[in-house]
């Protein structure tokens, strides 16, 4: 369970993380930044689990992958939106951020609300409302790599299986 | 039913006669690009996967242009990961400062991407290529990772939009800039979201290769996954010279299907400018004339060709640039660098009162060689204006063409060119 915070519409990957801070690749430094040109001093106020809720088209612009793993790393465990960028929506599926689209929720949750999600089933609970939204289910194939924690970490067990397979 | 260009290429490249939007296909890629930036991480990834060679050092694609020349200690960091793996991996696509330019303007420049080709970059603007025909998808530094290491990658196969530009003639001084952000401000930033946005008609037919480049490198603000036309004579004449290897034409059947159809006059088009801070929020230059302006960019992946070069020296050539304004033009490679330098437009420029730069994404993206205080504005040929984009978040973006950016330089305020022109 964590607790919500609340974007709006279009939030730029500029504004999840500046490029003025991707000189730098290192997670942890990614995070203290994160959505800081939306919500300044945002990363210091996160707590491990908080969930992001955003409107439309989240994650549009860059298709630095900066700005998921600075969402990841600030410690937040889920994005739940309205509709997501193409680009910030594989960048997120790759690096295994659980990642949910829900017009409904997005309607229903304010900052501050406990909310927590069911993975598998993409059931989302709002604690302090005492509602629950049906995220839209990701395709089995998107929701496999995120179980694995990545594309990394999948291409790395497939090729495991592989070799296991041809000794 | 017959298949869209875009869908002909997936369905060649995964192997398949025929593929159906929405359908998530495999397919090998002709090339695999990154950047200074994306380009680290992604070997950071590579190197997870305990591959020791990337599947083709000749389809991976690695250019230092966004903090190049390296800006500081933690970007000339970046730089070395990615010239020490080049290097490592024996790339043949790689460049030095004093050789490099801005991605997409360099690798159509050097035959690098050709028609029917099947690529990814871990830019967004990576779009841009499908303006020779190619299939060119933005995606993040784990695909690109992946692509290295594997030579493919996945893609959910696109519906797609199609734009209709009915006849040839434009307005004076209207080019592909225009073209796109009409387009933009029409359907707006999500308006073709993992959909294709394919270009054609006759105001097409009449646009340059950099008019079309211009077009094509912006669909990602419409949200697309890529803007694509079809090869023609000029597409053609363009790529002969170039091309080092086969490349393959496609085109799409009169029966492909679309989601939509759109029908636009070209000469109801106007000169454009999108104002703070999305590049949906678009206007004619007339309705913004008067912003005041602290800097000028003239350049970048979007604007940075010959032909933007051209039309900000013929406007810029005898006069001279408001006192109070900084003017920065960033020639896209070295070859329009110095080919405008021949032609006298960089002495054009200078003599106006332009700072000119080597070749890098820069200020574009807020990264160096012209970052905007808080308060400041700025005019813009790139392609994003962003709250803080160019700076401090305090700061605003309105974008446009080289000709309207040229003349605002001189006026100090945003200005329909003809107002320059016509003062003498």
């Amino acid at each position: 369970m964590g607790k919500a915070w609340k974007f709006g519409d279009n939030i730029d990957t500029d504004a999840i993380i500046p490029a003025r801070y991707m000189n730098k690749t290192e997670a942890a430094h990614l995070a203290a930044h994160c959505m800081e040109d939306a919500d300044p001093g945002f990363a210091a106020r996160v707590r491990q689990g908080d969930i992001i809720v955003g409107g439309r088209n989240f994650g549009c612009g860059s298709s630095r992958e900066h700005a998921p793993i600075a969402i990841q790393a600030a410690g937040l465990s889920a994005v739940i939106a309205e509709s997501y960028a193409r680009i910030f929506f594989r960048n997120a599926l790759n690096i295994g951020l659980p990642i949910y689209e829900c017009a409904e929720a997005v309607r229903g949750i304010e900052t501050g609300d406990d909310v927590e999600v069911e993975f598998s089933s993409g059931l989302i609970r709002n604690i302090t409302k005492g509602a629950e939204y049906q995220a839209r289910p990701l395709p089995p194939f998107m929701r496999e790599i995120i179980a694995a924690g990545g594309l990394i970490a999948q291409i790395r067990a497939r090729n495991v299986r592989k070799e296991n397979a041809d000794a | 039913m017959g298949m869209t260009i875009s869908e002909k290429i997936l369905a060649a490249h995964a192997g398949l006669d025929r593929v159906e939007p929405g359908e998530i296909i495999s397919a090998g890629l002709d090339l695999v690009m990154g950047n200074d930036v994306t380009g680290p991480v992604a070997i950071q990834e590579f190197a997870k996967l305990e591959i020791e060679r990337v599947f083709d050092p000749e389809k991976v694609v690695l250019v230092p242009d966004h903090f190049t020349p390296n800006k500081d200690i933690a970007s000339a960091e970046l730089s070395k990961q990615l010239r020490d793996f080049a290097l490592a991996q024996g790339v043949t696509h790689y460049w030095e400062s004093g050789r490099v330019g801005i991605e997409h303007c360099l690798l159509p420049e050097q035959g690098v991407v050709l028609p029917g080709d099947l690529m990814i970059g871990a830019d967004s603007h990576t779009c841009t290529y499908g303006a020779l025909g190619a299939f060119a998808a933005g995606v993040g530094s784990t695909d690109m990772a992946a692509g290295m290491a594997t030579g493919e990658a996945w893609f959910r196969v696109p519906e797609s939009r199609k734009f209709v530009f009915h006849g040839a003639e434009r307005q004076p001084w209207v080019g592909g800039k225009d073209f796109i952000l009409y387009l933009i401000g029409l359907i707006g930033v999500d308006g073709a979201r993992y959909q294709m946005m394919e270009l054609t008609g006759e105001g097409i037919g009449a646009l340059s290769m950099d008019g079309r480049l211009t077009m094509c490198n912006m669909a990602v603000e419409a949200g697309a996954k890529a803007g694509i036309i079809e090869p023609d004579e000029t597409t053609l004449r363009y790529v002969r010279p170039r091309a080092k290897r086969e490349y393959k034409v496609y085109r799409s059947d009169a029966d492909a299907h679309y989601l939509e159809i759109y029908d636009i006059n070209t000469k109801d088009i106007p000169l454009l400018v999108a104002c703070p801070n999305s590049p949906e929020n678009v206007k004619p230059v007339t309705e913004a004339a008067g912003v005041k302006l602290d800097q000028v960019v003239i350049g970048s992946c979007t604007n940075g060709r010959l032909e933007d070069m051209e039309a900000a020296a013929s406007v810029l050539r005898g006069r001279k640039i408001h006192p109070l304004v900084r003017c920065i033009v960033l020639p896209g490679t070295q070859t329009i660098y110095l080919e405008s330098l021949r032609r006298g437009w960089i002495e054009d420029m200078i003599l106006a009162g332009a700072a000119v730069s080597t070749p890098t994404c820069g200020p574009c993206l807020g990264g160096h060689m012209g970052i905007l205080a808080k308060g400041e504005r700025a005019l813009s040929t790139t392609n994003r204006n962003f709250t803080g984009r160019m700076g401090h978040p305090g700061s605003e973006v309105y974008l446009s063409g080289p000709a309207v950016a040229a003349a605002s330089a001189v006026k100090g305020e945003i200005t329909h060119p003809q107002e320059v022109v016509n003062n003498g």
